[in-house]
């Protein structure tokens, strides 16, 4: 599918390839296991901003509660390990073996009902994925019957990324509180923490990042995908072309909620906990930023988006903390004043054009997919 | 949870938080305000608007320490100088924004949003490099501690009432500004049609200039408001946007009265709240109520019906 | 009143419509009937409710009283893409086309299938779509510029664009905005043309200034003013009624 043309168009090709030797083999052959894991927890975002390009680069609608998304998936990965890492063998020395430490420390005698299911590895994975599509499903449905979108969906969904931080901080026997949920050790019986694993837990990560990449492609490419650009741009007309612009724009960000919610979890298994501290307002806006940055349109911007400004992050906070946020700032302003649509923008308008002229091999076609002229098209 | 309580006891409570709450009534509505002008006469969403709140209360904080150290006598007074100064540090630093960043963004509302986001970013890493990352406190003058004794139960404290008196005239002299001037009418005039409003002599840039400083500068009179209930942080100010914006979007973002309405519903149930519940609680109890009122009335309580 | 009475072979029955905006009543107990393959236009002074009328009947204002029954569906009760559904076609004001589509991607978006969301994930582009589109295409002569992007279209071009997009839906009611409005004396031609061609086969109604263009194509005319009928009837007999001189045609 992925070798067919209409898929991908010739540069989206060499940026989905050039991705996969990055992500497969340069970086794992080159980089230590510590590094490499670092990589991992960047990548984790970039399943957040493959969803944030359908919803906001495509569709225009733009959530600023993704991190509630992601932690939603963090969190129900890590209630399924830390309930493996709670056997009563593990915490014979608590008041109430069986339950996890934060909660016995709480005083809680028993497991709430909502953490129960989660004993279950099964139950566990659906649960990743059905419960952001239930809780989005919810804010997007009444949120878009209603017609309320732009401004105040950004500001609602931000106001949900507050409550819901305030609520896991709040509620610390039943959330682990501001510490989150830590001190995770297997997965079904397998060491999450070991080296071995870790390369492990890399790989299946960036396999699922591509699953996402061609799940997210394929929308696109739909007439939905053209829908969602339409719908940006004259939602009058799409309403009047017979359309239901609302369910549209659920399913928008329902499948936005899912692709962070993959990457929450994934998030946990990399870096061995869940905390608060990536769900609330400021995870939830740098998500965003990590997208404006490698461009809004571009699913593959959204990786190097992910992994550039995050690489950054991480080296400038490390040798200057006080530069850093200076650095953030003005990258964000910068890419929103004079580089809308990012990296990937400017590779487009000014990198790609001069390798075309060194190649001067063919004219640039077309994008894929659009080819509809009189002549059939195969 | 109201089990323990007479009847008498919750009037008292109620009253007494209620006054409580007037300070955070009064930041609300000065935040607020200062929001209400910029996203609903300019259509900007300013995610910067805690950090022009927080360089006031900074001001603020400068002008008690100035101000003892330098003229002593003139403490109790220090206060009506710190506001001023107050409007004055962040109505010129809107000016600035306006000028640099804003305008280039007038067509793009979703945009001033993530591009104040990031001077937000900057401006916190200013103060903390300016001021230090320790959150500092104001002393204020004796005759503004301690508390009026109403009746036997309840107690109004003083400073309650002046910043409330002040919120009063302030919102009146906005009221009066944006609807009686001629400048208000003006703002208007652009807001709803700047081509023509240019067409007709007016100088829209010089009006988007000064209105954002308007703005800008009430939310620095509500940083001066804010050093009474909390201690002055370079990251305060963001715990109070998005309420603040809950407050704007929760009254209808055109409406004076919906903004001063919301303000005080919403600083009173919090208030309320918070003395039976713990503090968490009483934050999520109130913006998931008007988060879920918003779905049901997404124009907010205060909106006329318009042909769309 | 006629509501309930109206005999079957009505299209469109518009009985007693009133909309109010904080007072103001923009239309006022307004009724109307359009027959099977009528064309019919509204003219009236500006503010008289022309457009009004149109958003009520697709659905884009909400009516505070009265009903509009479209082959016996209540449309005041319907979504505005259920009453696209029903056979109802609006073309606005001012073209509305996306202009980052190309014109065949504008024309496909509106070709009736696939509308939901699975539908539209699993839609196909077809031989029956391509050629319904090529069809469309050609008919408001914009053959040659398919894969051309929107944005890149004249205005007349847009408005032709428009047109096709409700064409491609083929409705049983067509309710144009002003479909000439800022064309230049060729596009105005040919879009009357155009118009004449489309309109056979189904009922149309039109919102027009251009009185030329008015004659040329009404069955019958209505004359609004104030939210309210000022007068009905062929354009002759609108045309010399004392009260309709009085308000529009005597300016």
């Amino acid at each position: 599918m992925i070798i067919n043309s209409r898929f991908f168009n010739r540069s989206e090709l060499v940026g989905f390839l050039a991705l996969a030797l990055l992500l497969f083999l340069v970086l794992p052959l080159s980089l230590d296991i510590f590094r490499l894991n670092l990589v991992a927890k960047y990548l984790t975002y970039a399943f957040v901003g493959i969803g944030l390009v359908l919803c906001w680069g495509y569709g225009g609608i733009l959530s600023l509660g993704q991190g509630v998304f992601f932690g939603l998936g963090g969190y129900c990965m890590a209630m399924y390990l830390k309930l493996e890492a709670s056997s009563v063998a593990n915490t014979k020395i608590q008041s109430t073996p069986g339950i996890p430490d934060f909660m016995d420390w709480n005083q809680l005698t028993s497991l709430p009902f909502f953490w129960k299911p989660f004993h279950s590895f099964p139950v566990a994975l659906i649960a990743i994925i059905v419960v952001p599509a239930i809780f989005s499903f919810i804010i997007g449905a009444a949120m878009f019957k209603r017609r309320v979108g732009g401004v105040y969906f950004a500001i609602i969904t931000q106001a949900i990324a507050a409550i819901m931080t305030i609520l896991i901080v709040g509620q610390q026997g039943y959330t682990g509180g501001i510490n989150g949920i830590t001190d995770l050790r297997t997965l079904h019986g397998w060491d999450i923490r070991t080296d071995h694993a870790k390369y492990i837990l890399y790989f299946v990560e960036v396999v699922l990042l591509f699953g996402c990449i061609v799940a997210a492609q394929f929308i696109r490419l739909t007439k939905l995908g053209r829908i969602l650009v339409a719908m940006r741009e004259q939602e009058d007309r799409v309403r009047f072309s017979g359309y239901s612009v609302a369910n549209f724009k659920i399913f928008a960000f329902c499948a936005a909620a899912v692709f962070a919610a993959i990457g929450g979890a994934m998030f946990t298994l990399e870096v061995g906990f869940m905390s608060p501290s990536f769900v609330g307002i400021v995870p939830s806006i740098e998500m965003v930023i990590y997208t404006a940055v490698g461009g809004r349109m571009s699913i593959f911007g959204a990786v190097w988006g992910a992994l550039l400004v995050n690489f950054a992050k991480t080296s400038l906070s490390e040798s200057f903390p006080q530069l850093w946020l200076f650095g953030l700032g003005a990258l964000f302003i910068a890419v929103v004043l004079a580089f809308p649509n990012g990296l990937s923008g400017i590779w487009a308008d000014h990198v790609q054009p001069r390798i075309d002229r060194l190649l001067a091999s063919r004219k640039p076609k077309p994008a894929a997919g659009y080819v509809a002229d009189g002549a059939p098209a195969e | 949870m109201f089990g323990d309580y007479s009847f008498s006891d919750l009037g008292a409570i109620l009253a007494m938080q209620g006054f409580a709450g007037l300070i955070l009534f009064s930041v609300y509505v000065l935040m607020a305000l200062g929001l209400a002008i910029i996203f609903g006469q300019m259509g900007v969403i300013n995610m910067a608007h805690g950090e022009f709140m927080i360089l006031g209360a900074y001001v603020t904080w400068m002008t008690s320490n100035t101000v003892q150290h330098i003229a002593p006598w003139l403490f109790p007074g220090y206060f009506f100088i710190a506001m001023i100064l107050a409007f004055i540090a962040s109505g010129a630093l809107g000016m600035l924004v306006e000028w640099a960043l804003i305008r280039h963004l007038y067509k793009r509302p979703l945009d001033t949003l993530l591009a104040t986001w990031g001077l937000s970013l900057i401006l916190q890493q200013a103060y903390r490099s300016i001021f230090g990352a320790r959150e500092v406190g104001v002393e204020l003058p004796e005759w503004m501690m301690g508390s009026w004794q109403a009746t036997d139960s309840i107690q109004i404290p003083i400073n309650g009432m002046f910043v409330m008196a002040l919120t009063i005239l302030i919102t009146i002299a906005v009221a009066y500004v944006l609807f009686w001037s001629s400048w208000g009418k003006q703002v208007r005039a652009v807001v709803q049609n700047r081509v023509m409003a240019g067409a007709v002599g007016i100088n829209t840039e010089k009006v988007d200039r000064y209105t954002f400083a308007l703005g800008c500068g009430i939310a620095g009179i509500a940083g001066s408001a804010f050093t009474m209930i909390g201690s002055t942080g370079p990251t305060a100010g963001q715990l109070y946007i998005v309420d603040t914006f809950l407050v704007v979007v929760f009254g209808g973002a055109a409406s004076l009265f919906g903004t001063i309405a919301s303000a005080f519903s919403i600083s009173q149930t919090q208030s309320t709240l918070e003395f039976f519940l713990s503090g968490s609680m009483a934050k999520v109890i109130t913006l998931l109520t008007i988060v879920a009122i918003l779905m049901v009335r997404p124009q907010g309580l205060f909106a006329l019906k318009v042909r769309k | 009143m006629l509501i309930g009475h109206q005999p079957k072979d009505f299209l469109l029955a518009v009985s007693g419509l009133t909309v109010s905006f904080d007072g103001f009543k923009a239309v006022n107990d307004l009724s109307f009937y359009v027959e099977e393959n009528e064309i019919r236009v509204i003219i009236g002074p500006n503010g008289a409710g022309k457009t009004t009328v149109l958003d009520l009947i697709c659905g884009k204002t909400r009516a505070t009283s009265g009903s509009i029954q479209f082959r016996g569906q209540e449309l005041t009760r319907l979504r505005e893409n259920e009453i696209v559904q029903a056979g109802v076609g609006r073309k606005f004001q001012t073209p509305s086309v996306f202009e980052d589509l190309t014109v065949f991607e504008n024309l496909e978006i509106s070709f009736p299938r696939g509308r939901t969301v699975f539908g539209s994930l699993t839609f196909q582009r077809d031989d029956v779509v391509k050629q319904r589109v090529e069809e469309v295409a050609e008919m408001i002569f914009l053959k040659d510029r398919l894969n051309t992007y929107a944005d890149q279209l004249s205005h007349g071009q847009k408005q032709w664009l428009e047109i096709g997009m409700l064409l491609i839906q083929d409705p049983d009611l067509l309710m144009l905005d002003e479909p000439v409005a800022g064309m230049s004396v060729s596009e105005r031609a040919k879009t009357a043309e155009l118009l004449n061609r489309i309109i056979k086969d189904r009922s149309v109604l039109v919102i027009e200034h251009d009185m030329k263009f008015v004659e040329d194509i009404a069955h019958k005319v209505t004359v609004l003013h104030q939210g309210q009928i000022l007068s009905e009837g062929t354009m002759e007999h609108v045309k010399n009624d004392p009260k309709v001189i009085e308000v529009y045609l005597g300016h």
